[in-house]
């Protein structure tokens, strides 16, 4: 079975923020206005963090993207009343929006604070409206949603390997932030497959994965040379 | 009115009074908080048709007041049952005039509790899932089991003891003894049936304590089996059930000295009654203490650095005022005013319940909020404001018992009849009696 993975390599990331512009029109994620937006209820599946360490005038600046980090071992979906978060046999983590009950337990549950609600009914500007992807379902208020690795399309990959009668080979299946992001800095791929770049990348002397100390192992995976 | 109903010639006449009597105070009170009450409604709905974005929560913080109000709710509940059930277990012969109104608020607070969690749902039209696809390996799930068990004890716990009260006002005749007939089920007072329903209570009462201690247990378990620092502590547990009771009493004595005043209930329920729960409520102010304590010092000491920038947060943040106030709530003014004899007055008394009632609402506030500010990736620091909204659907939940509490007084007496006069007629023997069976030289003493 295979299990994906995300590789972010900071050193190569210019923290452009394509990542998320692709993010948000491949899955039809609302645009919240920016009053909303401000009091913390912005929509973004993946997100640009800045993080200021040090004092001024030595202020280090870190930003780095951050996806779902679709955990081999999630604490979101453990606690989910209806299951409507879970992990499937891929290691994908994906929420199932007709039933979430949005008791938002998921939410306050992931460390990694991934997770956003639709606190009204999700609005978009009418050019949007027109052209919404058909593979992602659109959300009505009131649920959590976050980022699939863009599951559906897996489900193409699969189907388009299918009629092909072969394996999914590396770079089949590349979600929309790894597939637009002009740096080349996002990886992905199956950490099952030894000669995928993934694996090989997430073995690097340079990888980290967030608070590893929690146990919840996650899939996405930073390089960087700074601590 | 075709005709008086004689009730005056009774002893416990003042019992009575507040059921074939209507006072202007009923109409007024029940027209202001059922006007809060609509008007909490009418916000609800606005909440259900515009989505929670009219509430104050936010991404990190996206639990707030309904979290809150439904811990603190759940909390004051412990009050009835699990009290009355213990002075009971314990023959403690003050009981008998306390136990009915300690029973009547966990029953409506527990309902009013038990409802908060689908206030604070995004999709309330969807909470049947928790039926057809719930997972019990969920503690959301765990509170669901646990609250409606407790649900089920504590009320049938309440019905049962004033099956023969409701046959008295069955047999004095008047409004509504279609529904008192109903609901004394031929209860005639004789050997056999008094037997069957002291057994029936017995057995109630032993199994309510552990369902009681269970409920807050699990709800302590919702934040406790999370990963987050300030959360997830082993402690939580009993902690849960210390505050909770600890309320519990609290708002048992506000509601006491309140109807007492209202309803002239001075020959019942006296001063003893106050010291006795006074001295109680003391001592579960020290026990909680003793937690808080217990539980900051450990996070402070090792001083890990998630856990140690929640309590620096706590104590110094923008929610400081609120945690430095529930510690003089919680702990200093009743200390002060219950540990000396000289406060301890019934007003001391009135004075220590409301000041622990608002400081055990801050200690859930100060739960909630502060832990989901700060999550684990120190990215975004939240601030969580209440709205309007959340404001009004507290109020409403306030206004809700108040609305329950006084129609369930105007129905039934708020003191056990039945009971008291059985303490007249037989405790007092009884309890002599039983001294003298564990004195040693007991039997001298009787002549």
């Amino acid at each position: 079975m295979s299990k994906w993975a995300m590789v972010i390599d900071l050193d190569k990331c210019t923290g452009c923020g394509d990542c998320i512009a692709a993010c948000k029109i491949e899955n039809n994620i609302a645009i919240v206005d920016p009053e909303e937006a401000n009091s913390g209820r912005v929509m973004f599946w993946i997100e640009m963090v800045s993080v200021y360490e040090g004092e001024f005038p030595n202020i280090k600046i870190k930003r780095f993207p951050k996806p779902c980090f679709h955990c081999e071992n999630p604490p979101c979906t453990k606690v989910c009343p209806v299951h409507a978060t879970y992990k499937n046999d891929e290691g994908l983590v994906g929420q199932i929006y007709h039933r979430c009950i949005g008791c938002r337990y998921c939410m306050v549950a992931c460390p990694y604070t991934v997770k956003v609600f639709n606190w009204y009914e999700p609005e978009w500007p009418v050019e949007f409206r027109k052209c919404f992807n058909p593979d992602v379902s659109v959300r009505t208020k009131g649920v959590v949603e976050k980022c699939s690795f863009c599951a559906h399309r897996l489900i193409k990959v699969k189907e388009e390997v299918d009629l092909e009668g072969r394996d999914i080979q590396d770079g089949d299946y590349m979600p929309a932030c790894a597939e637009s992001c002009p740096a080349d800095a996002i990886y992905f791929g199956d950490l099952e497959n030894k000669e995928s770049k993934v694996y090989n990348l997430a073995k690097s002397s340079r990888a980290k994965r967030e608070m590893e100390n929690l146990g919840t192992e996650p899939k996405v995976v930073y390089l960087s040379k700074r601590e | 009115m075709s005709k008086k109903i004689d009730y005056r010639n009774e002893i416990d006449a003042t019992l009575y009074k507040p059921i074939y009597e209507t006072g202007k105070g009923f109409y007024i009170t029940v027209g202001i908080f059922l006007l809060l009450f609509l008007w909490a409604l009418f916000m609800y709905i606005t909440q259900v048709w515009f989505g929670l974005g009219v509430t104050g929560m936010n991404q990190p913080v996206s639990w707030g007041f309904y979290i809150v109000n439904f811990v603190f709710f759940i909390g004051i509940s412990h009050a009835g049952t699990l009290i009355s059930a213990i002075l009971r277990l314990s023959k403690a012969e003050w009981r008998r005039p306390i136990t009915r109104m300690a029973e009547v608020i966990t029953a409506i607070v527990l309902a009013i509790g038990g409802l908060h969690p689908i206030l604070d749902l995004g999709r309330p039209d969807r909470v049947l899932n928790i039926f057809t696809v719930g997972r019990l390996q969920s503690p959301l799930l765990w509170d669901v089991t646990s609250i409606t068990a407790y649900f089920t004890a504590s009320t049938v716990y309440l019905y049962l003891p004033m099956i023969p009260d409701i046959a008295k006002l069955r047999d004095k005749g008047g409004k509504f003894t279609w529904f008192y007939k109903f609901a004394s089920w031929g209860w005639q007072g004789t050997e056999h049936q008094k037997k069957v329903l002291n057994r029936a209570i017995n057995i109630l009462m032993v199994m309510v304590i552990p369902i009681a201690i269970s409920v807050h247990t699990v709800i302590s378990y919702i934040f406790s089996m999370t990963l987050q620092p300030g959360w997830h502590s082993t402690i939580f547990g009993p902690y849960f059930v210390v505050g909770a009771i600890f309320s519990g009493i609290a708002a048992l004595l506000i509601v006491m000295i309140v109807f007492r005043k209202v309803f002239h209930l001075e020959d019942y329920l006296k001063k003893v009654h106050f010291q006795y729960l006074g001295t109680l409520l003391l001592i579960m102010s020290l026990l909680w203490f003793y937690f808080t304590f217990s539980e900051y010092l450990t996070g402070i000491f090792a001083a890990e650095p998630h856990e140690m920038h929640i309590i620096l947060y706590k104590f110094t943040g923008p929610y400081a005022i609120f945690f430095w106030m529930m510690v003089i709530c919680n702990f200093l003014i009743p200390v002060i005013i219950l540990g000396f004899k000289r406060f301890k007055t019934i007003t001391g008394v009135l004075i220590a319940s409301i000041a622990v009632v608002i400081g055990m609402w801050l200690e859930r506030l100060n739960i909630v909020v502060p832990s989901l500010a700060n999550p684990r990736m120190e990215l975004t620091v939240g601030m969580y404001v209440p709205s309007i909204v959340e404001w009004a659907l507290f109020i409403g939940g306030i206004s809700a018992f108040v609305l329950g509490f006084v129609l369930f007084s105007k129905f039934f007496p708020l003191i056990s009849i039945w009971e008291t006069e059985e303490g007249r007629k037989e405790s007092v023997k009884e309890v002599e009696k039983r001294v003298k069976s564990y004195l040693p030289g007991g039997e001298i003493i009787t002549k």
